[in-house]
């Protein structure tokens, strides 16, 4: 009877940092989608995502207080997002090399950023770990409560944006301005919707959404910027967010799998196994990739994604 | 419209324009293809500037920077090639980008007046509908009502009937009357006499961007119209000849093809091109002509059936080897499956003959060869260029396509098959074009001539077949054709039509 206990505690507590694992992929992932649709493919998520994690750790350090520091983790990502549209709506240069670009300028600028702060150190600094909100009278529940009521701020505003971000594009004004800048920015342009407008607007949403994402590694899951702390989550959102097809809840059940696989392979490195650490290491990344490819249907992909608008251009 | 002039380039788009559209009317601008008429109407809905000229509005002269001036000016326009966003909804697609007062979308009260909209103006349509299920005819609905929603005044069509079928166009134009009822004033842009005659209360026509004259419709005729519109007659109808006795060249029999989406798009197709005549396929655009364009040149996979051409099999075969055995292709796509912009027209020419010992040393393409080629055809397709190593990009609609047809003749085919091969092409290129295939036709060649343009195939052909959704519906002599019939079976009303004949 015991036994049973312990293993419940196991399964609930891989379960519960499954979707703590899951929150910044699902921010980078649902931000994405927004650029995506209204025809902007952004791959410097990564980039913006360690501008974020960077800008969230110094906020916080500074002021100690969290507002600030996700409000400068979005504001950080956000200038990069700003440079992103700038080069992929302004100037109109080729969407993936801007977006590479985008990535190495991230990574390379927040580590710059972090040693030029703080020197080198022999104790890094840190933060201290966003504390939990229990929801009263739900995160008692047996099993479910520790699952998904017993979490930080992060989890809850991320899942919320799951029905939040269909809502937005699919029920509101502008949600559907983007979305018609994404298929048709002629038919926008024509019947006088700003398609530059729109467009910046998307990702620079999608840029501060990612930013979240990069504080999340930095606030709630470490305490401490590292070099790459990220870890690739940033090619991982942009890997659900196509073969989710650009459609929240697909986002969602690929950033949990991702969130899943990863607790369920780092209980086993913790537990010790014969498997090389590698291998477990490659599992989150390969599975739901591979789950969402299974359920692939070759629809929904924005008619106009990464194709810069050009005026009275045929 | 007052004076209106400007340029591309060197190139006089509207030399001084005088253009004027009254309260309630339905005003035809006429003319060929190039004569300037949607560029007109492009600076009226603010799409250009031009360089000299006024726009008077409502009495006052106004300058339209944009198409939002235009709206706000109660102008709207629904262009030849819809604006639409396929996956959305006809209600989406209609209130796009128009001032909201809230944060969410009330599609309920924006169906409700695109249903009164539709209802008020004859024009049936369901708004949950999403566009890319709807037929041309129901999308075109989209667009005018789109434009309606926005309270005009005056409302411009550029183009509106190409994509539809004669039932279709009868709607639209009982559509135009019930609007001009309600004060609505319309433009309408055609090249098309019998449209104008039919649906324009006065006509202004066009011709190499001067006006010629504003006519009242009632006062005018066809053929003064045709006379205005191309400053002589109009392309005379070719006689038919009898071909029934004639050997068959390309047979497909029960062919069955996927189209590129991978579904079954030509089912169970037979078709008979006999030798010495030029047999037309009609329909609207989307049933199957590409297709079957393409299994016969061996582009596209045939899934059932065969395809036999001068006894040989050809089906599936590699088409270089169909090439060899007699086949010659214009596609409709000129552009970019025809030729290759960036080459030179000596390059272009020998696209299909480059690996042949005639041109090709060990290393080296023989430029002596070439040269002598290309300019022979130059010569004799009386092609207009600076030389023969000029890109063909640089030449006019007409002269590439001259080049085209050039290389395709060139190979002495015994089957020639063409795809839409005037489109956009003016009356001079389009009557050489046609003189070529008769040329042909006289030899001996199969002409199969598929064509959007129904009034070219019943000017050309000696037979002609009816395609609608991937199958041959009926073949006639077009002696024995009927535009009204051939309509219907466009449209899919193959049973109705023949049934009442009999």
């Amino acid at each position: 009877m015991k036994l049973a206990g312990e293993t419940e505690a196991v399964i609930i507590g891989i379960i519960a940092s499954g979707i703590r694992l899951a929150t910044p992929v699902l921010f980078a992932g649902l931000g994405e989608k927004i650029a995506e649709r209204s025809g902007i493919l952004n791959l410097g998520i990564e980039g913006m995502m360690l501008m974020g994690a960077f800008g969230g750790f110094i906020g916080t350090y500074f002021t100690g207080n969290y507002v600030i520091g996700i409000l400068l983790a979005m504001a950080s990502a956000g200038i990069l997002a700003v440079l992103k549209g700038f080069l992929s709506i302004t100037i109109r240069t080729n969407q993936l090399a801007a977006g590479l670009a985008i990535w190495l300028l991230g990574t390379g600028l927040a580590a710059l950023l972090y040693r030029l702060t703080f020197g080198v150190r022999t104790a890094a600094p840190s933060v201290e770990l966003m504390p939990k909100i229990d929801i009263p009278g739900l995160s008692n529940l047996p099993g479910i409560g520790p699952i998904l009521f017993n979490h930080d701020p992060l989890v809850y505003i991320g899942f919320l944006l799951v029905p939040l971000t269909y809502i937005f594009i699919f029920k509101t004004n502008l949600g559907l301005k983007i979305r018609t800048v994404g298929e048709n920015p002629k038919q926008a342009d024509a019947l006088g919707v700003n398609v530059y407008k729109i467009r910046y607007l998307a990702v620079i949403v999608g840029g501060a959404l990612a930013g979240i994402g990069g504080a999340y590694y930095s606030l709630v899951q470490t305490g401490y910027f590292l070099e790459n702390i990220t870890g690739g989550a940033g090619w991982i959102a942009l890997a659900l967010v196509i073969f989710g097809r650009w459609k929240s809840q697909w986002i969602l059940v690929g950033a949990l799998i991702f969130g899943m696989v990863d607790a369920f392979q780092l209980g086993l490195q913790a537990l010790g196994t014969t498997l090389p650490y590698q291998f477990l290491l490659m599992l989150p990344y390969l599975i739901p990739i591979a789950v969402l490819v299974g359920l692939y249907k070759r629809t929904g992909a924005p008619a106009a994604l990464a194709t810069p608008y050009v005026r009275g251009e045929r | 419209m007052k004076g209106i002039t400007i340029k591309f380039g060197d190139v006089v788009a509207n030399n001084n324009v005088d253009f004027d559209l009254l309260k309630g009317e339905v005003h035809g601008l006429l003319g060929e293809n190039g004569a300037g008429k949607t560029t007109l109407m492009s600076i009226l809905y603010g799409l250009y500037q031009p360089n000299a000229g006024e726009i008077i509005v409502k009495g006052e002269k106004t300058t339209i920077k944009s198409p939002n001036d235009a709206m706000e000016l109660g102008i709207a326009m629904v262009h030849q090639h819809f604006l639409l966003t396929p996956p959305h909804s006809v209600t989406e697609n209609i209130i796009v980008g128009l001032k909201s007062r809230g944060l969410f979308l009330d599609l309920a009260s924006a169906e409700k007046k695109i249903l009164y909209l539709a209802e008020k103006y004859g024009l049936k349509i369901d708004p949950k509908a999403t566009i890319a299920d709807l037929a041309v005819g129901e999308q075109q609905r989209v667009e005018i009502i789109k434009a309606l929603y926005r309270d005009i005044d005056i409302l411009i069509l550029d183009e509106p009937t190409s994509m539809l079928t004669p039932q279709e166009e009868k709607a639209l134009f009982a559509t135009l009357q019930s609007m001009v009822k309600q004060g609505l004033s319309i433009i309408f842009i055609t090249h098309k006499l019998h449209e104008v005659m039919e649906a324009s209360n006065r006509v202004t026509v066009l011709r190499g961007g001067k006006v010629v004259g504003t006519v009242k419709t009632s006062d005018s005729s066809e053929s003064e119209l045709a006379k205005m519109m191309v400053g002589r007659s109009i392309i005379e109808s070719v006689e038919p000849k009898a071909s029934a006795k004639n050997p068959a060249i390309l047979q497909l029999k029960n062919v069955s093809a996927l189209n590129n989406a991978k579904v079954k798009f030509l089912k169970d197709l037979s078709l008979e091109l006999r030798k010495g005549e030029i047999l037309g396929i009609a329909g609207v655009d989307g049933n199957g002509q590409a297709e079957l364009a393409e299994v016969i040149a061996g582009l596209r996979k045939v899934q059932s059936g065969e395809i036999i051409m001068d006894n040989t099999a050809i089906t599936n075969a590699a088409p270089r080897k169909i090439r060899e055995w007699g086949l010659a292709y214009v596609p409709q796509d000129r552009l970019n499956t025809g030729l290759i912009l960036d080459y030179s027209i000596a390059e272009n020419l020998i696209l299909d003959r480059w690996y042949k010992d005639e041109y090709s040393g060990k290393i080296f393409l023989k430029q002596e060869k070439m040269k002598e080629f290309a300019e022979k055809v130059v010569t004799d397709f009386e092609v207009k260029t600076p030389g023969i190593n000029v890109p063909v990009n640089s030449l006019s609609g007409g002269n590439l396509q001259k080049v085209l047809m050039a290389r395709e003749l060139a190979r002495n085919p015994k089957v020639l098959v063409v795809h839409n091969p005037t489109r956009g092409l003016d009356i001079g290129a389009t009557e050489y074009i046609h003189k070529q295939l008769v040329k042909q036709r006289d030899n001996g060649v199969g002409v199969l001539m598929i064509s959007l343009d129904l009034d070219e195939i019943l000017t050309v052909c000696d037979r002609l077949a009816v395609i609608y959704e991937g199958k041959i519906v009926s073949v006639m002599d077009r002696r024995d054709a009927n535009v009204d019939d051939i309509g219907l079976m466009m449209g899919g009303k193959v049973a109705v039509a023949s049934e009442g004949k009999k």
